[in-house]
């Protein structure tokens, strides 16, 4: 099958993406049909909690799965023209400003691991980014994925993915700057500093359409393989939440009026690791019974953006007190973020 | 016999990828020696940007996510 399916996207590329769009658009609008035809074949009643909850679940799910399938796979081909060693020598030499934006921008398509942060981190001080250029991207990469954009635009609507991709890259791109404005070069660890400067040069590698295709295969395989479970888990905790915790249950202490309700939410998130497929499922609880959205967002921001792993990675090429710093800027943007969204909306 | 060292602080891809060359140099019957390196200062000494990375007889050969089974096998020919 998989061999077929390279054979075929080898030869003839175009066609394939064709078909291959429409039978996903026609398996799309089979979902909610689907849905109700499994839910009418178990035994319960559509109207009562149980039913509401399995309904969710059984269309909610498909619909998660083939929406990041077919996300995924086109940001694998778009990530196959950015690869780090090209967004390195976009950004070489750069002075802050206009080049915390792009760097922020070029952490969104570039294709990025947390395990990658390091290495990534260090060949770009190496090539002589500058350090608060070289944090907007890093700040970028894992907030504003197509994972967390692809999970908020299924389940809250294409409103809030955009205003969480805007928000994210305001948060990179200012906390970049403000750490670039601070001028902490001293404060990386001294063997970092001492090594020798090298020359970004982007591998021109020019890859043909069905590579591309390929690529976006081996993101489908790599990244929808890995995140499934969490998905799956996560929908079923939140179609029980639908079900049966009791409207409002969190306005009370994660609502607007409670001011304490944010910071406490980017708090707890900063040392909570969870990647956005995780996440997301607690969020749409959280906002199903009554928590502000602002307060939900930033929560969603501190655990994806900052985390515990991550520091502990981060602290071998960084001293203490940039870590403190690091965290503690990119904390106070996510913190403002959430504010200002529970304050207009 | 190939010298092979396999670049990563550790995290499932880098498992993932000495696996499948365990995997795929033993059933092409291909004598190697594995190293993993996990010493971020020795990683970034090959110039690599992301992990994990594959080192064989000191050339780098990949970078980046899990090598396919089909780019391992054409190493080990």
């Amino acid at each position: 099958m998989n061999r077929l399916l390279l054979k075929w996207s080898g030869t003839t590329p175009r066609m394939f993406l064709i078909i291959a769009l429409l039978i996903w658009l026609g398996l799309y609008q089979l979902l909610v049909p689907l849905s109700e035809a499994i839910v009418s074949l178990l035994p319960v009643d559509r109207e009562t909690h149980l039913g509401g909850a399995l309904q969710f679940f059984f269309y909610d799910t498909p619909k998660v799965l083939l929406l990041l399938t077919g996300i995924v796979f086109i940001m694998g081909m778009i990530n196959s023209y950015f690869t780090p060693e090209r967004t390195r020598a976009i950004l070489a030499g750069r002075s802050k400003g206009a080049a915390n934006l792009m760097a922020a921008l070029l952490g969104v398509v570039t294709p990025f691991c947390s395990c990658s942060a390091v290495p990534l981190f260090i060949g770009f001080v190496q090539a002589g980014v500058p350090l608060g250029v070289t944090f907007s991207f890093l700040i970028a990469a894992p907030m504003v994925n197509e994972v967390a954009l692809t999970l908020l635009f299924a389940m809250f609507g294409w409103k809030i993915a955009l205003l969480y991709l805007a928000l994210g890259l305001s948060v990179a791109v200012v906390s970049g700057w403000v750490i670039g404005c601070l001028n902490m070069e001293n404060h990386l660890e001294d063997w970092v500093r001492n090594m020798p400067r090298v020359q970004a040069t982007a591998d021109n590698m020019k890859m043909s359409l069905p590579e591309r295709i390929c690529k976006g295969f081996d993101s489908v395989h790599e990244i929808v393989g890995k995140v499934w479970p969490y998905i799956v888990a996560g929908i079923a905790i939140g179609a029980l939440i639908h079900g049966y915790v009791p409207q409002d249950f969190m306005a009370s202490f994660m609502g607007k009026e409670a001011w304490w309700s944010v910071p406490l939410a980017v708090i707890i998130g900063i040392p909570m690791y969870t990647n956005a497929a995780g996440i997301i499922p607690i969020i749409d609880a959280l906002l199903a019974k009554g928590a502000a959205l602002g307060t939900a967002l930033a929560f969603m921001m501190s655990v994806i953006a900052l985390s515990l792993p991550e520091m502990i990675i981060l602290r071998k090429v960084l001293k203490l007190k940039l870590i403190a710093t690091f965290i503690s800027v990119v904390a106070v943007g996510i913190l403002i973020v959430g504010y200002v969204f529970n304050s207009v909306l | 016999m190939k010298d092979v060292k396999v670049l990563g602080t550790g995290c499932s891809n880098c498992k993932n990828t000495i696996k499948l060359i365990e995997e795929v140099a033993q059933e092409k019957n291909h004598e190697i020696t594995l190293e993993k390196v996990e010493d971020i200062q020795k990683i970034m000494s090959y110039g690599i940007m992301s992990t994990p990375g594959v080192v064989i007889d000191g050339v780098v050969v990949h970078a980046g996510g899990v090598p396919s089974r089909e780019k391992i096998a054409a190493w080990f020919i």
